[in-house]
């Protein structure tokens, strides 16, 4: 039965955009964090998604790919500079480094790893109930 | 006469088995609606469906009816994403439940012949 295979692909979608999900919290969580003492600031963390073939091993179509995360990049633009003079980390001209990121950018990211999610969950419930009219076969 | 029973269940059962193939594909364009260069694929049935039951009852591809290379194609973007992604969401889903509701029908045909060649088994 290849709709085990289904189940495969959107696990796979719903692990990788919870990946996704969990890099944006960590972004927003570090919207105001300010450079450390080593003067690093936090970097947005984005995730690259890639296609993988599924389980060709066990005969699956090798065109039915899951998704996987390829990698996680950081943001490579500095950190945002505001003028706080009375801030413990300012600078000698009284600024300090935030991180660099932007919320804007998080929000619709969430928004859009939420509803991929759902997606993804929508397609496993559709496979089970396929799956359980398949189980009820000659009753 | 064993055989018959098989023939006679044979045509849906391979639908069947190839409306899940079509389905694991469709589930793969909704897993990569975010994948950056990713393209959609879908499977042409019908072509598929002509093949295996015109394929002799003992081959191995009448048995086990699997899509072939050249049946499955990829769809044209409508639009492509920023980055590169050609997956058409709206379409996608519309695919996936047309999909799982003919896959359904021929669940239903195939449970109506298991039931009537009970009937007549039973009496």
């Amino acid at each position: 039965m290849s709709l085990k295979t289904v189940f495969d692909i959107a696990a796979s979608a719903a692990s990788a955009q919870n990946l996704r999900l969990n890099a944006v919290a960590s972004n927003l969580a570090n919207a105001d964090s300010a450079a450390g003492p080593d003067g690093q600031v936090y970097r947005a963390k984005q995730v690259v998604f890639q296609a993988i073939p599924v389980s060709p091993a066990s005969g699956g179509n090798p065109a039915a790919q899951g998704v996987k995360v390829a990698q996680v990049t950081e943001d490579s633009s500095p950190g945002r500079r505001v003028y706080d003079p009375r801030h413990p980390l300012a600078d000698d001209q009284g600024y300090v480094t935030l991180a660099s990121v932007n919320v804007v950018d998080e929000m619709v990211n969430m928004l859009s790893a939420s509803r991929s999610y759902q997606n993804a969950i929508e397609v496993m419930n559709t496979a089970k109930q396929l799956e359980l009219k398949a189980l009820t076969l000659g009753t | 006469m064993i055989d018959r029973i098989g023939d006679s269940l044979r045509f849906q059962a391979q639908a069947l088995e190839l409306r899940s193939q079509r389905q694991s594909l469709i589930a793969s364009n909704i897993a990569n609606a975010d994948t950056p260069g990713y393209r959609a694929v879908d499977a042409d049935f019908a072509s598929a469906l002509k093949r295996v039951t015109s394929a002799d009852p003992a081959s191995k591809s009448a048995t086990q009816p699997m899509l072939q290379a050249n049946e499955i194609r990829t769809l044209a973007p409508a639009e492509e994403s920023a980055d590169g992604n050609g997956v058409d969401m709206d379409v996608q889903r519309a695919n996936f439940a047309e999909n799982a509701v003919r896959y359904e029908a021929a669940l239903r045909a195939l449970n109506q012949q298991v039931k009537s060649l009970i009937t007549v088994i039973t009496g």
